[in-house]
């Protein structure tokens, strides 16, 4: 069977695809359409020569990326319905965003994600212990056990750090383009993610006014998954598309089936490439749905007809019609799947077995970080507190 | 030794590490080619370009955000909010976004941000162009507070405050920018931040203040010692991390205290002033701490000169400490 190892350099992003006649739309026509190049039954959307333009490489790349999303965010889940962890938000039904978008992404790149882009730290080099660490919040966690889970930040890969009060990290893709601009930095881009929910946040206009007057080189990306919480795409945004705000700040749109790992591939590979060319931003609705809950603490049953969400986790399911494209060309051999999938449930119970072993982080580093250093009244308030009587953790995780 | 309003010392101050340091920039509403409203940044851009000295479009949580994303990626930027009454648009990405990156990382991400913008009232500005919300910042953990009240402190403790690595809410006076001028030094020299000066020494009472109300208890300190009273003025400069030390000697000495500030009294920094206080030294108190403070009303325009503290409220209060 396959190794498990991915080959996070995304190099076969470098050479990604361009030249679909979708990207030679006027911009209103971008933000109207649907780019698409594999329909759900794994054959060509469009054409077959679209298909041609992915190699195998690229393809098993993107596919054991996909599946490592699936098979982890079930696990974790499971592990949060243990009361082994805190809170759990999956990625389910999103992994061809979530990993088309990663694979057209360079090192050198920066990723600024919202909730459900863990999959891009996972596929540019983020372990699999690193990411557990976090969600258990033990002590071998870089971030200190300080953020709800779902919060992993990763500086070695550049994958920033989500922020749960929704969008307020546009801005901050925004000016680390602008910081790349101005330190001379061309041979790079940033990413910055949100959901269709968080487009409905000030902070994401303000991001795109200005990523549009600065010219920045940064790739702006919207995984609309139809639901923020209980809310529907249509009590968000007027608009016919989300990608048509776009427009108003002179920024070029695109929209993709966010299901269709390979349009997303391209389609962030295009618009990381302008950026990269010093040709300025681009904004992509990724057009996807939650199939899951929001969350771990959501119930989407009370509040939307799961029919349709059978749908999209039955025909519309982004890994069938790329498992059903591999198996067709040839580079996923019959029982890889299953036998790729052992593999990764297996790395992701060993690496839980080696988390949940390590202990909490210390006390003192209550008062790491804040400061550089800490400031005097820290200093005095860790001190009452070790001094004093010390709580239990009611968390039984 | 040249002398310099306190624009002109933080104008010096931006250039001096401008000078020396690449990652340094300025970006803002109107500070480029017009050189910021007050003229703080007036000949910046023509010095270092567009690249270093930005206009942005007018949204301060962009400018704020964006400023964010520059820390961390390694830029030095020191955004100006034109007034600390339009810092609001900006406080998510300030208490949750700037504050926090260096904590929630793990280290990972410092974020070296300073923010300057002009605080405070008496200017006929009313309420959009007078405020002072120091006491919302001084309690988002992971932001230091410094509120300098004259030229040679603004320049020091900017120097200072771009040349360390945490997030800095620098909060300059802005009814005294042009009238308070003194001796700055050329070039390099910083103040420690955390470090309050005793800037008049007195025996009976000690008056804790900063920024613009500094100027006020000197007036009263001056006008009380023809009536036989020594008041020492201590200007606390860093509001956080405050000079605990500093304030609890000057207290110890004179067993008195008034804490003066233009913010609104109720939950304003002199009630935390006034609470460390009295953890620390009840036992050399002769009386209560009292404030002297803003109302708890909404910056008038009109009745501006009734609500801003004044040398002879503050030395009502002052005798009300000592007769108590």
């Amino acid at each position: 069977m396959a190794t498990a190892s991915v080959p996070t350099s995304a190099a076969p992003a470098a050479s990604g695809p361009t030249a679909f006649s979708y990207f030679d739309l006027d911009d209103e026509a971008k933000a109207r359409g649907l780019f698409r190049v594999l329909a759900e039954d794994g054959r060509a959307a469009v054409s077959e020569a679209d298909l041609a333009r992915f190699d195998a490489a690229l393809c098993r790349s993107i596919y054991e990326g996909m599946l490592r999303i699936r098979v982890t965010d079930a696990r974790m889940m499971a592990l949060q319905r243990q009361g082994r962890t805190g809170f759990y938000g999956e990625a389910t039904g999103q992994e061809a965003a979530v990993v088309g978008s990663a694979s057209a992404s360079l090192p050198d790149d920066w990723i600024v994600p919202a909730l459900r882009e863990a999959g891009v730290g996972l596929y540019r080099g983020l372990t699999l212990d690193s990411y557990i660490a976090q969600i258990l919040g033990n002590g071998g966690d870089v971030t200190k056990g300080r953020q709800l889970p779902c919060h992993p930040c990763d500086r070695e890969h550049h994958y920033v750090v989500m922020s749960s009060c929704v969008s307020t990290q546009v801005p901050h893709a925004v000016g680390i383009a602008m910081a790349m601009k101005i330190m001379g930095h061309r041979d790079r881009c940033a990413f910055g993610f949100m959901g269709d929910g968080g487009t409905s946040e000030p902070d994401v206009h303000v991001a795109l006014n200005f990523a549009g007057v600065m010219k920045s080189p940064v790739v702006l990306i919207c995984q609309n998954n139809q639901w923020a919480i209980s809310t529907p795409t249509s009590v968000q945004c007027a608009a016919e598309t989300i990608a048509l705000k776009a427009l108003g700040y002179g920024i070029e749109p695109l929209r993709v089936d966010g299901n269709d790992a390979l349009a997303v591939h391209a389609a962030v590979g295009y618009a990381a490439a302008k950026a990269r060319r010093g040709d300025g931003p681009t904004f992509i609705e990724l057009l996807t749905y939650r199939v899951s809950a929001h969350s771990s603490s959501d119930d989407p049953s009370r509040y939307r007809d799961e029919k349709i969400t059978d749908v999209w986790k039955s025909e519309r399911d982004p890994m069938r019609r790329m498992r059903a494209l591999g198996e067709r060309q040839g580079w996923l051999a019959v029982g890889e799947h299953e036998a790729w999938s052992a593999q990764l449930e297996a790395d992701v119970r060993d690496a839980i077995t080696r988390q949940e072993a390590v202990p909490p982080p210390a006390l003192a580093t209550i008062i790491d970080d804040v400061y550089e250093q800490p400031t005097w009244n820290l200093r005095e308030q860790l001190a009452e507190l070790l001094a004093g009587p010390r709580a239990v953790s009611p968390h039984q995780h | 030794m040249p002398v310099m309003n306190i624009i002109e010392a933080v104008r010096d101050a931006l250039r001096t590490q401008m000078r020396q340091d690449q990652r340094v920039v300025v970006l803002g509403e109107d500070v480029g080619k017009f050189g910021g409203v007050f003229r703080a940044t007036s000949g910046l851009h023509e010095e270092f370009g567009a690249d270093r000295v930005i206009d942005t479009p007018l949204a301060e949580a962009g400018i704020i955000g964006a400023a964010i994303g520059m820390a961390l990626y390694g830029l030095r930027p020191v955004p100006e909010i034109q007034f600390g009454d339009f810092i609001y648009p900006a406080f998510d990405q300030i208490v949750n976004e700037l504050a926090k990156f260096r904590y929630r990382s793990g280290g990972q991400y410092p974020c070296p941000v300073v923010i300057r913008t002009p605080v405070g009232g008496g200017i006929r500005g009313g309420h959009y162009h007078s405020q002072s919300p120091e006491a919302l910042f001084i309690h988002t953990p992971g932001l230091k507070v410094i509120a300098p009240s004259n030229p040679y402190d603004a320049k020091g403790l900017l120097l200072a405050a771009m040349r360390q690595n945490d997030p800095v809410l620098f909060m300059e006076p802005k009814r005294i920018y042009r009238a308070s001028r003194g001796e700055v030094p050329e070039g390099e020299y910083e103040l420690e931040i955390g470090k309050a000066n005793v800037v008049r020494e007195g025996s009976h009472v000690t008056v804790l203040c900063y920024s613009g109300m500094v100027s006020i208890a000197e007036e009263a300190a001056k006008k009380a010692e023809g009536q036989g009273l020594s008041i020492e003025v201590v200007d606390l400069r860093t509001l956080m991390p405050f000079d605990i030390d500093t304030i609890l000697a000057s207290v110890k000495k004179t067993g008195r205290c008034v804490v003066l500030h233009e913010a609104p009294k109720t939950c304003g920094f002199g009630a935390e002033l006034i609470a460390a206080i009295q953890e620390r030294a009840m036992e050399h108190l002769e009386a209560p701490i009292l404030r002297v403070a803003g109302l708890d009303t909404p910056f008038p325009y009109t009745l501006e000169h009734e609500y801003m503290p004044n040398a002879d409220r503050l030395l009502s209060t002052v005798r009300q400490v000592l007769e108590w």
